[in-house]
């Protein structure tokens, strides 16, 4: 693409990365969530491969594939790990430590990070699995065609 | 408020219908791409903000670049 396309998306690309985390991050506090956050990171995708070409995105592909079984697997281990009592048991809401800091209080509140316990990690799982799916997706779509696709 | 409801839908509904009509592949992409973005303002006008970013990101992002990859590598034009 032309120079302006690439110094605008060279701009815009970390921007909408940051967008996105920030999406996945805050889903269980904000509006969105994994598969949210995921499609706005895979937009980036989209964008690197447009502007840039898609040979250079070519080994990109080795990381991707496994990433995307890497989310499947954490997704189901995460609900797996409350499974002595029901399968999806949030085990680590109200435990302490990093993910499962005490609820401030009832009533409005501007939202605690750190209190949903492994619904965050499910969020980041969801989140690389969809990046990884869709970006996997605009990517072998771009290669399409060329020597040994 | 229901002014602002119905002009959204009424251009969503043209973005579809130029996206019908336009003989150009890559022109019919682009109103299809802003149908969807208005389609993203109507689900947040209607407090479905959940709905209105997958929708952008899905809708007005992915399946263009993935329509604008495959006209690529086949034809511009609609043929007859």
């Amino acid at each position: 693409m032309s120079v302006i396309v690439r110094t605008v998306s060279r701009v815009v690309a970390p921007v909408a990365l940051a967008f996105g985390a920030y999406v996945i991050m805050h889903g269980h506090l904000t509006p969105g969530g994994g598969f949210q956050g995921g499609a706005v990171v895979a937009s980036v995708v989209a964008l690197l491969v447009v502007a840039f070409g898609c040979e250079r995105w070519r080994k990109w592909t080795h990381v991707l594939l496994p990433l995307e079984d890497v989310g499947a697997m954490a997704f189901v281990i995460l609900a797996f790990l409350g499974v002595g009592a029901t399968f999806f048991r949030n085990v680590l809401a109200g435990s302490g430590g990093l993910f499962g800091a005490p609820v401030p209080q009832l009533g409005p509140n501007p939202g605690a990070l750190n209190t949903a316990g492994t619904l965050p990690l499910m969020n980041w799982a969801v989140g690389f699995k969809v990046i990884a799916g869709l970006g996997a997706v605009v990517l072998l779509l771009a290669l399409f065609g060329r020597e040994d696709g | 408020m229901t002014a602002l409801h119905v002009l959204t839908l009424i251009l969503v509904v043209v973005g579809a219908a130029l996206a019908f009509w336009f003989r150009d592949l890559l022109a019919a992409v682009i109103a299809l791409a802003g149908s969807s973005l208005l389609l993203s303002l109507e689900f947040y006008l209607l407090q479905a903000p959940d709905v209105a970013i997958a929708e952008a990101g899905i809708g007005a992002a992915l399946t263009v670049a993935i329509y604008i990859l495959a006209i690529r590598k086949t034809h511009y034009k609609e043929e007859e």
